[in-house]
């Protein structure tokens, strides 16, 4: 019987989680991706222009590509793979089993950083571009907003799974998160069905 | 300190709900505090709270539930819109949930000036004191059985059954009140004593404006076989709370909501959505939502057959399969769907004619 609620989990692991990120990161932290989404911003209105650029502000400097968008090596070491921005696991990247968690290390990523093991089990960072099979093109905005308030897919569904950090982004407020919405939806879809985390089996 | 602290597990409650749904309000630190009881410590239950008992039941993992409604004096509940009933202000609900013949929690609904509250009361192990519960629920609650115990849900999850569309009580309704109650619903319960039906809501003068007919002839779900009728009860209770074509998840297409007045020749909208439907989640071995003939092909059957936090249909609310319901659904995709299948494929051939 797997009996678990990981919201808990999260809360305990978000400063490891923020701490990790910053670590692993850091040269990723100075690129500066083109994005599709500059290029869209235009054709709307100018209302719809200026919420996509404020949300496109909020995801560059909420960390949302630190998992989002999959590191590749380059010349000066991990960037994030620009043809999968946001895309999330890529689903043709197989991976090894996790290493065993031993003592107070507990938590583990692979080196795309998109995928991610702990006492949860193994998480994969979602799909945010619009696809609308493989990422957020179903989506309304109210289960974008609920998803990230409740911590539940799409705002009811199963639990959304440590490191992502729903809570804090949950106190944004709603103008915020229909911005952030905004540009997920301006940006260029990827295919890309990211596998489902696997649950941790009790006592293991 | 003890009211201190519930004092600020209100305060975080509230300001955690969506303004979209609730607003500012204030929620009793104490069950003893909500107008339940005449006598605590006798548990004597106030007369004006009504007990009612709908006829398709939520699974709660075996749950004994005891529930009462209360409607302020000289207001009703308006029922002109039979599927989408209004309720006044001051209108208050209860819960009790008791695993093992000991009371565990008991849920909480107000409808208040400001808009809906909702909060759970943990009882203690003596079953003397029953205050708020946390924002963040509790994980692991009373033991269901060795092994498994009862969560007690977050704030946030309230929200996730209660505003998932636009009714805020799910237990009383036109179909859940009716007298003609389905005797194969699962964990089907005896209307307990003093307990209201729509006509005794009427009578009282709680209910007004329900079309007479719903009077004249008690609804109940017009299905083909009683498996058909059970197993759309079952899934309108279950499922149907989110899965509506006009909630938030109207969007994915599926809806399992049953709606009062179909004639029996119609098709409603489980079948309409989910027969031969490719699924957006997939399993082994299934692709489809409903796959007549074959449960094991049908992805909804998968995802009530499992309690992994993943896979498992309702997503929350459970930590055990409901074997009833599982045998029923299937009894109902084998032996019913088939048949549904050829009657719809033999009218769209007519139709293209």
């Amino acid at each position: 019987m797997i009996q678990r609620n990981w919201r808990g989990a999260t809360r305990l692991l978000m400063p490891v989680m923020f701490g990790v990120t910053a670590i692993a990161f850091v040269s990723a932290a100075d690129q500066t991706p083109s994005r599709p989404a500059a290029q869209k911003a235009g054709t709307g209105t100018p209302a719809a222009a200026a919420l996509v650029k404020r949300g496109e502000y909020l995801v560059k400097n909420h960390g949302c590509t630190d998992c989002h968008t999959p590191q590749k090596m380059g010349a000066n070491g991990p960037e994030p793979d620009q043809a999968r921005y946001l895309s999330g696991h890529p689903a043709d990247l197989k991976l090894p089993p996790p290493p065993k968690a031993e003592g107070p290390w507990i938590v583990s990523a692979d080196a795309s950083g998109t995928a991610w093991s702990g006492p949860w089990g193994i998480s994969y960072t979602a799909n945010l571009t619009p696809d609308p099979e493989t990422g957020l093109g179903s989506w309304t905005e109210q289960q974008f907003i609920e998803a990230l308030r409740t911590g539940r897919h799409q705002g009811r569904g199963r639990q959304i799974l440590p490191p992502m950090p729903w809570q804090p982004f949950g106190t944004m407020t709603d103008a915020d998160l229909k911005a952030v919405f905004a540009y997920l939806h301006s940006i260029t879809p990827v295919k890309n069905k990211v596998p489902d985390p696997v649950i941790a089996e009790p006592g293991k | 300190m003890r009211a201190t602290v519930s004092a600020l597990a209100v305060a975080a409650a509230i300001a955690a709900i969506p303004a979209r749904t609730l607003s500012i309000g204030t929620l009793p630190p104490r069950l003893q505090d909500t107008g339940l009881y005449a006598d605590w410590q006798s548990k004597t239950i106030a007369s004006r709270n009504l007990p009612y008992s709908p006829q398709y039941p939520l699974w709660s993992d075996g749950a004994g539930k005891t529930r009462w409604l209360s409607i302020p004096r000289g207001k009703w509940i308006d029922a002109s819109n039979p599927e989408r009933w209004i309720f006044p202000v001051g209108t208050r609900l209860w819960k009790e949930f008791a695993f093992n013949g000991h009371r565990v929690e008991t849920r909480f609904i107000e409808r208040s000036a400001q808009g809906w509250l909702f909060a759970t009361y943990q009882w203690n192990e003596d079953e003397t004191d029953a205050p708020l519960a946390p924002e963040f629920g509790v994980a692991r609650s009373a033991e269901i059985r060795p092994g498994v115990r009862h969560s007690i849900p977050s704030r946030t999850d309230c929200l996730a059954c209660h505003a998932a569309s636009d009714a805020r009580v799910l237990g009383i309704n036109t179909l859940q009140l009716s007298a003609d109650r389905d005797p194969n619903a699962p964990h089907a319960e005896p209307v307990p004593e003093g307990g209201v039906s729509l006509q005794a809501l009427v009578e009282r003068g709680l209910l007004r404006g329900l079309p007479p007919r719903y009077l004249r002839v008690p609804p109940r779900i017009d299905a083909r076989t009683p498996t058909a009728r059970a197993a759309l009860g079952y899934l309108n209770t279950n499922c149907g709370i989110c899965h509506t074509s006009t909630g938030q998840l109207a969007s994915l297409g599926f809806s399992l909501r049953y709606s009062l007045g179909l004639p029996v020749s119609a098709s409603p909208a489980a079948v309409l959505t989910g027969v031969g439907r490719p699924s957006h989640f997939q399993v082994p071995g299934a692709k489809v939502r409903l796959a007549p003939g074959n449960p094991d092909a049908s992805v909804l059957v998968a995802r009530i057959s499992s309690r992994n936090p993943v896979t498992q249909m309702p997503p929350l609310g459970t930590h055990l399969v409901d074997d009833d319901a599982v045998r029923l659904i299937r009894k109902w995709i084998t032996d019913d769907l088939p048949a549904v299948q050829l009657a719809a494929d033999k009218h769209t051939k007519e139709t293209k004619r």
